[in-house]
């Protein structure tokens, strides 16, 4: 039974992903480039960067980059706290018992 | 770890400070150029895993300081919410120190890019200390995992021995 509902809904799901990829308009052909050419056209000017990408990740786009950057920190913290010396942060018994 | 020969002693003391000038590049002309603070500070980073490969980890581990890459770390992601602060009354993260026309500087001392630039130094200064940071932290793991020093006593999974 479990195994019939498992198929079931592998082919409901592959029949609606075959569905959204027809509606996919095609690769390099945007529906609207109202919004990229804007950013194209300004923001050189409006942001004082002759890159339109730093532009983006450092301006437009500045949230994303502060969590990106949060990102790294928090991978930081975690492998410091598991890998750290557990004797230099006062963890551990020097190998006593009891 | 141990040094390994001569010979890739004497490439990395020929090339390694060639991968920091690079890095140091990327992430300096992150406003005119392809690249960045991300992607600058993780070539130099790279230069501290070039040195422990080629030098061994008892040479490298007397050279450097953990600390200072910790400190590199806070201070990269707070000193870029500092300058995106900045853009306040604007908006935030606004290029609020560079002229709107671009092109002229606002003063000799600021880079005529704004705050993009200082901000692609602190996102490279931040990246720079943390994977450094990593680095060192895993290689120092390994270390530890295999004399069992500085792991008070545990061994593997298992924290109490039976």
């Amino acid at each position: 039974m479990r195994k019939t509902v498992f198929m079931a809904a592998i082919i409901v799901l592959a029949g609606l992903f075959c569905g959204l990829f027809e509606e996919i308009h095609p690769f390099g052909i945007p529906a609207s480039t109202a919004m990229d050419d804007y950013f194209i056209v300004h923001a050189p000017e409006d942001r004082s960067s002759h890159n339109v990408v730093t532009s983006m990740v450092f301006d437009y786009r500045g949230f994303d980059t502060i969590g990106e950057a949060s990102v790294l920190f928090t991978a930081l913290s975690s492998i410091a706290a598991l890998f750290r010396n557990k004797d230099a942060r006062g963890e551990g018994d020097g190998g006593r018992r009891g | 770890m141990r040094p390994m020969s001569v010979v890739v002693t004497k490439v990395c003391d020929i090339f390694a400070w060639f991968m920091v000038v690079f890095g140091a590049l990327i992430i300096n002309n992150g406003h005119n150029t392809p690249g960045g603070g991300f992607q600058g500070g993780a070539v130099v980073a790279t230069f501290l895993s070039f040195l422990l490969a080629a030098y061994g980890s008892r040479r490298v581990f007397a050279w450097v300081r953990e600390n200072i890459f910790g400190f590199m770390a806070c201070f990269g992601p707070l000193s870029f919410f500092v300058f995106g602060c900045l853009g306040f009354p604007h908006s935030f993260f606004f290029n609020s120190i560079a002229v709107p026309e671009g092109g002229q500087p606002i003063s000799d001392w600021l880079p005529y890019a704004g705050t993009i630039s200082l901000m692609d130094l602190s996102v490279g200064c931040g990246v720079v200390g943390a994977l450094s940071m990593i680095i060192l932290l895993m290689y120092k793991s390994i270390h530890m995992v295999e004399t069992g020093e500085g792991m008070g006593g545990e061994r593997g999974h298992d924290r109490f021995e039976r």
